[in-house]
């Protein structure tokens, strides 16, 4: 598939509306659970951090 | 015992499976990043507009993987909390609750992804067909599952009663796949290297949650304090 310019790409045969917006989400959502996923991390990890420099 | 078996034994426990995880993630991760790049490039630039459709479509390149893992991950963790229950293995419950979230995801992008195709391809975002119903239910059951996981203070409880939640709601996924017309077009390439994608996302994802997981279990052990003291040397005894 060969797109003739950006504008055509965007535009998706007139479907770019639908296109762009299942695949932002995904892209959204994924990035999404990644970051909630690091700060529980960083959650629990300070929470240790704190009790061992206590012990 | 073989050997194999005995190695496998040793990583039921959580403290040595979350150092394997750990080891783990970084390759899912690029697996994931490398195969979704390549999917991308195949869905815009190498895959045909369709006949029929138009390019609306490409939709379906993330569409029918997201689908596909919210059934699959539902199976795993299923799978997962059956062998809980059997043999009261810990990390079998923790490994159930670490997939959970990223199968609810996958549940609500394949709704998602699916009402926007829908709509220019059949019309509607929406009909209460058995397929569509069947995939919302199967949201609702992920979502029950965090939901219950979350509301019961005992962990050794919650475990048991997320694993039931999750074998109770198994009869749901062959009533999703049978209501699907599975087309040949879902072959191509492009959805293919998609589902490879979101495969090895799902796994990093779990992984790193049950890393998450075991350390909020096991805050009050001596090694996961031990982990974050700096160095590993431990005190003298």
């Amino acid at each position: 598939m060969s797109w003739g310019s950006w504008s055509e790409f965007i535009a998706m045969g007139g479907y770019g509306v639908y296109v762009w917006s299942a695949f932002v989400m995904c892209a959204v959502a994924l990035a999404l659970e990644a970051w909630l996923l690091a700060l529980r991390r960083r959650n629990i990890v300070d929470y240790l951090r704190i009790g061992a420099r206590q012990d | 015992m073989p050997m194999s078996i005995s190695a496998c034994l040793r990583y039921a426990a959580p403290q040595a499976f979350y150092a394997l995880a750990g080891r783990l993630v970084p390759w899912f991760a690029a697996a994931a990043a490398a195969a979704a790049a390549a999917g991308l490039y195949v869905a815009f630039f190498v895959a045909p507009t369709d006949a029929q459709q138009g390019e609306v479509y490409r939709i379906i390149f993330v569409h029918v993987p997201a689908a596909w893992m919210s059934m699959f991950i539902y199976v795993v963790m299923a799978f997962w909390a059956a062998v809980g229950l059997a043999f009261n293995t810990r990390l079998s419950f923790m490994l159930a609750h670490a997939l959970a979230p990223t199968g609810a995801l996958f549940a609500f992008l394949a709704l998602w992804t699916g009402a926007i195709w829908g709509k220019p391809t059949w019309g509607a975002w929406w009909v209460w067909d058995a397929r569509l119903t069947s995939e919302l239910i199967l949201l609702f059951l992920y979502l029950g599952y965090v939901a219950l996981n979350a509301s019961i203070d005992d962990p050794r409880r919650g475990d048991r009663a997320c694993a039931l939640l999750a074998l109770a709601g198994a009869v749901n996924v062959p009533v999703i796949y049978h209501s699907v017309q599975w087309s040949p077009m879902l072959h191509q390439s492009a959805s293919m290297l998609m589902a490879l994608a979101f495969w090895m996302y799902s796994i990093a994802m779990a992984l790193a949650r049950v890393r998450c997981v075991i350390l909020e279990r096991e805050q009050e052990s001596a090694w996961a304090g031990a982990e974050f003291r700096g160095a590993l040397q431990a005190r003298p005894a």
